[in-house]
C-alpha cells in the first residue's frame, strides 16, 4: 500500500487521529484556562456596575452617615492604612533578616530544615487561628487590649512568610560568583551581604514587601477580634484620627459589617466598598508585578 | 614603626567589628523567629483552651464525634464539633471536585500548550486572582452567587454548600495552578524531547510522560489547595449559611469549623467555657492544616531529592 515512496509522507489515518486528539486536548485545556478567568472578569464587571452610583472621591473621603446606611468609607480606609503601615514596620525587618539568614547563613542542617517547615506552616495556618493567637497573646497575655497594636502584630506574624519567601528568592537569584569575588578581596560575610548581595536583590525584596501590603490590607479574620470595630466616629478627612492603643475601623471589616450586619443599607454602598477594597489590593499587586518585570528586563547576568 | 602602621590600617575599628557581630546575631534570631512563632501560636491557643479539658461538661470523644453543638444552652450544654467538621469537609470536597480538574488542566495549558506571551498574561492574571481578599469573595458569594443559585436551582436560600464550594474552588484555583505549573516545569526537558522524537503528539507526551513524572508535584498542589480551602474563614462565613447540622445535599446550609469560631467568638464571654471550646476548635484546625502542609512539603521534597 505504501510501497510508493511518494506516499511515505502522506498523512495516514493514524496520524490524522493523533492530530485530532491533539486539537481536542488543546482546546479542552484552553477552555479550562478561560473558564478560570472569564467568571472573574464578569464578577469584577458586575461589582463595578453595581457600585457605580456610589463611586466618587466624595465616597472615599466622607464618613458613614445615618447608621452606616449612607455616606462614605473614610474611617475604614484610613484605619486600613494604619494597620498595614504598623504591621509592615514590624514584619518587613524581621522577614527580610529571616530571609537573609536562611539564604546566606544557614547551613543545610536540621535547624534549617525545621525553620523551613515552620515558615511553610506559618503560611498555612488558617487566618482565624491567627486571630485566636492574637487574642490570646497580644490582647490578653501582653495586655495590649483590643487595639491597633494587637491587630497589626497579628497581621505582621500572619504575613511574615510572604516576605521571607520572596526575600529568599531574591537573594538566591544573585549569582554565587558575586559573593566569591567579594570574599576573595577580604570582605566579611556581612560586608558582602550589605555591599553586594542586598543592592543586587533589593527589587525582589521590595516586591515581597509590596505583596505583604496587599495581603494585610485584605485580611479580615485576624483583625476582627484583636482591634477592628464596626464603627468609630471620626472627623471627615481626618488624617490622624486613631491612637495606637485604641481600636479602629478597617476596610475589609467594614465590607463584612455592611454586607451582613447593617439593615437597609442602600444597595450600591457595600458594592462600592468592595470595589474600593478590590481596587486597592489589585493596584498594589500590579505595582509589584511592574517592578518585578522592570528588574527582570534590566538584569545584567 | 612602618610595620605598626600597616597593622593599624588592616584592622577595622572596634565598633564595626562588634556592630557586625550584633547584626549577625539579630539576623540569626530573626531566622529562628519563624519557629518561635509557630510554637507561640500553638502555646497561646492551647493555653486559652486548656481549662475546658477538665470541665465536667466537656468530653473529648463528644467534642470530636458528636454533632450536637449547643454551647449556650442553659440546661443541656453540648460541645460536639462533628457537624462542623463535616461542614468543612463537604465544602472543601466540593471545591476540590471543581478546582482540581480545572486547576491541573490550566496548569498543563500554561506549561505545555501556549506561547510565551499568553503564558505571561495568564500567570499575571492568576496572581491577581490569588490576591482578591477573602472578604470580597464572601461578598460575591453572598450577593451574586446566592442570587444565581436561587434562580437556577429553585433553592429557598442561596447560601449553602454549593455556594461555598464554588467560591472556595475559585479561591484555591490559583494555588493549584501555580504549584502544578511548577511541578510540570520541574520535569526535565529531555523527557519531552525524547517523547516528541518518538513521534508522540504533545497531548500523548503530556498524558504518558509528563503526568506520571510530575504526579507528586501535582499531588502537593492539590494538598496545598485543600489546606487553603480548609483554613478559609471569611468567604465560608458569608457564603455557606449558618446551620450547624450535617448536610444532606448540595443545597443545604452548613457551618464550617473556621466560620463557627468567627461567628461565635464575639458573643462568647471571655474565659467562659464556650470561649475555651472555641479555642480548642482552633487547636483542632491548627493540627489539621499542620498535617496537610507537612505532607505537602514532604511530597515536594521527595521529588527534589529524586532529581
Amino acid at each position: 500500500m505504501n510501497d510508493n515512496p511518494q506516499n511515505l509522507f502522506v498523512e495516514t489515518a493514524f496520524v490524522r487521529k493523533k492530530k485530532r486528539q491533539e486539537t481536542v486536548a488543546k482546546s479542552i485545556f484552553l477552555a479550562m484556562s478561560v473558564a478560570m478567568i472569564v467568571p472573574l472578569l464578569l464578577i469584577v464587571g458586575y461589582l463595578v456596575v453595581k457600585a457605580y452610583p456610589s463611586l466618587s472621591l466624595e465616597f472615599l473621603l466622607d464618613i458613614p452617615r445615618k447608621g452606616m446606611t449612607e455616606g462614605g468609607i473614610w474611617p475604614a480606609f484610613i484605619g486600613t492604612i494604619y494597620l498595614v503601615a504598623l504591621s509592615l514596620a514590624v514584619s518587613a525587618p524581621i522577614g527580610v533578616m529571616a530571609g537573609i539568614y536562611l539564604n546566606e547563613y544557614a547551613k543545610d542542617n536540621w535547624l534549617n530544615r525545621v525553620i523551613n517547615l515552620a515558615v511553610i506552616n506559618l503560611a498555612g495556618v488558617p487566618s482565624i487561628v491567627h486571630a485566636l493567637f492574637g487574642l490570646g497573646a497580644f490582647v490578653y497575655a501582653a495586655k495590649f487590649g483590643c487595639s491597633i497594636i494587637s491587630a497589626s502584630l497579628t497581621l505582621a506574624i500572619m504575613t511574615l512568610p510572604v516576605i521571607i519567601a520572596s526575600t529568599r528568592e531574591a537573594l538566591a537569584s544573585v549569582p554565587m560568583n558575586f559573593r566569591e569575588a567579594c570574599w576573595n578581596v577580604g570582605a566579611t560575610r556581612w560586608q558582602t551581604i550589605r555591599r553586594i548581595v542586598l543592592p543586587n536583590s533589593i527589587g525582589g525584596i521590595l516586591t515581597g514587601v509590596i505583596l505583604q501590603v496587599s495581603r494585610s490590607a485584605g485580611e479580615t479574620a485576624p483583625i476582627m477580634f484583636t482591634g477592628a470595630v464596626f464603627y468609630k466616629a471620626i472627623e471627615r478627612g481626618d488624617l490622624f484620627p486613631y491612637t495606637l492603643d485604641g481600636q479602629c475601623m478597617a476596610l475589609s471589616m467594614h465590607l463584612y459589617t455592611l454586607a451582613t450586619q447593617v439593615p437597609n443599607v442602600s444597595e450600591s454602598i457595600p458594592f462600592a466598598t468592595a470595589v474600593v477594597l478590590l481596587a486597592t489590593v489589585l493596584l498594589v499587586n500590579a505595582t509589584a508585578i511592574v517592578i518585578r518585570t522592570l528588574i527582570r528586563s534590566k538584569k545584567k547576568w | 614603626m612602618n610595620q605598626g602602621e600597616t597593622k593599624k590600617l588592616k584592622s577595622r575599628p572596634l565598633w564595626s567589628i562588634y556592630g557586625e557581630k550584633a547584626i549577625e546575631i539579630l539576623i540569626k534570631v530573626s531566622g529562628i523567629s519563624a519557629i518561635i512563632f509557630v510554637f507561640a501560636i500553638f502555646f497561646f491557643i492551647f493555653r486559652e483552651a486548656f481549662p475546658v479539658l477538665s470541665s465536667p461538661n466537656f468530653n473529648l470523644k463528644e467534642f470530636l464525634f458528636s454533632s450536637q453543638w449547643y454551647p449556650t444552652s442553659a440546661v443541656n450544654v453540648r460541645y460536639g464539633t462533628f457537624a462542623l467538621t463535616i461542614g468543612t469537609f463537604s465544602v472543601t470536597a466540593l471545591a476540590m471536585v471543581i478546582a482540581v480538574p480545572f486547576g491541573i488542566g490550566a496548569a498543563i495549558f500554561i506549561s505545555e500548550f501556549c506561547g510565551k506571551r499568553l503564558k505571561e498574561t495568564l500567570k499575571i492574571t492568576i496572581e491577581l486572582l490569588a490576591a482578591i481578599p477573602s472578604v470580597v469573595w464572601g461578598f460575591i458569594g453572598l450577593t451574586i452567587m446566592s442570587k444565581l443559585i436561587t434562580q437556577f436551582t429553585g433553592a429557598p436560600v442561596g447560601v449553602n454548600v454549593l455556594n461555598g464550594g464554588i467560591i472556595l474552588a475559585l479561591m484555591s484555583l490559583p494555588i493549584i495552578v501555580s504549584i502544578g505549573e511548577d511541578a510540570l516545569k520541574a520535569v526535565p526537558d529531555t523527557y519531552r524531547e525524547a517523547s516528541i522524537a518518538l513521534g508522540a503528539t504533545r497531548w500523548q507526551m503530556v498524558r504518558r510522560v509528563l503526568l506520571p513524572a510530575a504526579k507528586n508535584g501535582l499531588l502537593a498542589a492539590v494538598l496545598l489547595g485543600i489546606g487553603r480551602a480548609v483554613g478559609e474563614t471569611m468567604a465560608v462565613l458569608m457564603a455557606t449559611g449558618h446551620a450547624v447540622h450535617i448536610p444532606h445535599g448540595l443545597l443545604d446550609s452548613v457551618r464550617t469549623l473556621t466560620a463557627n469560631i468567627a461567628a461565635e467568638l464575639g458573643e462568647a464571654p471571655e474565659r467562659s467555657e464556650h470561649y475555651q471550646v472555641l479555642f480548642l476548635t482552633g487547636v483542632l484546625l491548627f493540627c489539621i492544616t499542620f498535617v496537610i502542609n507537612i505532607t505537602a512539603d514532604f511530597v515536594i521534597r521527595g521529588i527534589k531529592r529524586k532529581q
